[in-house]
């Protein structure tokens, strides 16, 4: 305990609440100064009550932040601290647009200015451990966090190990860009410097994968920027599935937009790429090995490291989660959100996160008062742009069946295949309205 | 001891009263503002639903649902809701500050 003091368990209030820490300089509380505290916490509504529930986040993306944000909002009298290593978030969503030279990545950039003013407390370090038992987060200072609850929202990490060949020193050759940020402008400008006539090569893994149509709508608007720039090259895209998101819509708009430049390999075809050599810039599948002017490697993916740490995966690398609470069906009292999670057959996508950090605030508030959860509801909706002006969706309304999520029957699925023009901009319309609401819903 | 008791109890029954109005949301409401956010100056955002009349939601998502109003996706979200699920979203959404 460095900078914190412990409340001893003597001095707390009630046998219910755990112990927690206080701020640097916080006196060692007296039974009596803990009364005053809540007298005052009662009379004064908008301060915070000395044994107000704790809440810790890990991760301040669509769904930490997201979550922090909604809590406030339901259950204010809550200490919710968000812990977050970086202090700009680089949006995955559209940062597809930023590879091909459509946006520019600060348009993709946010901080955390309004969350702290809604009364978040921001911590602008990595956690390093979790321990359950005690009910703490460790940060890398040293600095011990005391929680109640737990929401553990890391996104992905790379299962680095499942691609042998390829590392961090091997994504400053190949970069993956499916962390938006440096990598996001590494691989435009591999591409801006590609001469005419060059082959941009993507490595795309099996499910479940962020953002399962990102990739596509990638290998589009790379498409659309050769197009455009470069005519006389290609891209093609080295597949490890048979079938991917929203295929049919995709391999549509492809032939009619971009005759001959895309080439898409599937896993029969020999599209599964099982090692990589950066040295000599070539992808190794089942049966050829590939080799390209500009190559792009999504690697396989798991849970975020900290849910590791924290030994919240199972053995897919994935956290199990509650469908009602979103609570780890590992570890009590410690809640998953977003990309880390599996939840049913929904996408991996940051409006998914995000509707589900408002379900999991719902809960959480429920259970801080001793209630029960309601059975929500929740929609995703993902919009993939084919080229700037034609935008695709898919859309799923899920539910808890049992232990575990399922797609409403009747309800959700893609764009239709025969829809005109017309139909293909509005959806890019409502594209830009989508992430503009969610990143002004969570950071704005 | 008893004025002491009370005030120990005082800040629980606040945090109940603050949990309680958390769930007024209804099933599948709280997915909305993905989108429809109430919040001013986002570009190319969608209508907010707070604050709008229950009966213009209600009748609204029915026709999307029953496929009588052109949408790009709500008809295929409306369809994943029963018209009980529908009325209490439209309710709940004209109650809330626009």
């Amino acid at each position: 305990m460095t900078s914190a003091k412990r409340i001893s368990a003597k001095t707390m209030p009630t046998k219910t609440m755990p112990t927690r820490t206080m701020p640097a300089g916080t006196m060692r509380l007296t039974r009596r100064s803990v009364l005053a505290g809540a007298l005052a916490s009662t009379i004064c509504a908008p301060a915070i009550a000395q044994n107000a529930p704790r809440v810790v986040v890990i991760g301040g993306g669509f769904a930490g932040a997201g979550f922090a944000r909604a809590l406030k909002r339901l259950a204010n009298n809550t200490n919710v601290t968000l812990v977050e290593t970086h202090r700009t978030f680089t949006a995955c969503p559209f940062s597809n647009h930023v590879i091909a030279g459509l946006r520019e990545l600060s348009a993709q950039q946010f901080t955390y200015e309004k969350v702290a003013a809604d009364g978040v407390t921001m911590a602008f370090e990595p956690a390093i451990a979790v321990d359950a038992g005690s009910r703490t987060v460790t940060l890398r200072s040293g600095t011990p966090l005391m929680y109640d609850r737990l929401v553990i929202a890391p996104g992905i990490g790379f299962n680095w190990s499942a691609l042998p060949g390829y590392d961090e020193a091997a994504s400053k050759i190949m970069p993956h860009a499916w962390h938006a940020g440096e990598q996001t402008e590494l691989l435009r400008r591999q591409l801006e410097a590609m001469e005419d006539g060059g082959t941009v090569l993507m490595a795309v893994p099996d499910n479940p994968m962020r953002c399962p149509p990102g990739a596509y709508e990638r290998a589009s608007l790379i498409a659309w920027y050769l197009k455009t720039k470069k005519p006389r090259s290609k891209i093609i895209v080295l597949d490890a599935k048979d079938q991917f998101s929203m295929q049919r819509l995709f391999q549509n708009a492809w032939k009619a937009l971009y005759p001959g430049q895309i080439e898409w390999i599937s896993l029969s075809n020999g599209g599964k790429i099982n090692s990589v050599d950066a040295k000599t810039r070539s992808l190794i599948g089942d049966f050829d090995t590939y080799k390209g002017t500009v190559i792009n490697v999504i690697p396989p993916q798991r849970a975020g490291t900290i849910a590791q740490i924290a030994g919240v995966t199972d053995r897919t690398g994935w956290c199990p989660v509650d469908p009602i609470t979103f609570e780890s069906k590992i570890a009590p009292n410690v809640h998953v959100l977003g990309d880390a999670t599996l939840v049913g057959t929904m996408p991996k996508s940051a409006f998914g996160a995000f509707a589900q950090a408002q379900i999991c605030a719902a809960a959480i508030a429920r259970l801080l008062a001793n209630a029960t959860p309601d059975r929500p509801k929740l929609i995703n909706t993902c919009y993939s742009m084919a080229a700037p002006d034609y935008g695709i969706s898919v859309a799923g309304v899920y539910q808890p069946v049992g232990n575990d999520y399922l797609e409403v029957e009747g309800a959700g699925g893609n764009s239709p295949l025969d829809a005109p023009q017309a139909t293909r901009a509005l959806e890019a319309k409502y594209a830009h309205g989508l992430f503009n609401t969610l990143t002004g819903e969570t950071f704005g | 001891m008893v004025r002491s008791r009370t005030l120990l109890i005082l800040p629980f029954v606040l945090a109940a009263a603050g949990g309680a109005s958390a769930a007024d949301a209804p099933r599948g409401a709280s997915s909305c503002t993905g989108c429809h956010t109430s919040r001013a100056g986002i570009e190319d955002a969608l209508a907010s639903l707070k604050g709008r009349k229950a009966s213009e939601i209600a009748e609204a998502m029915l026709a999307f649902k029953e496929g009588g109003k052109p949408a790009t996706v709500m008809n295929r979200i409306a369809k994943g809701f029963s018209d009980a699920e529908i009325t209490a979203m439209a309710d709940w959404f004209a109650e809330q500050q626009p």
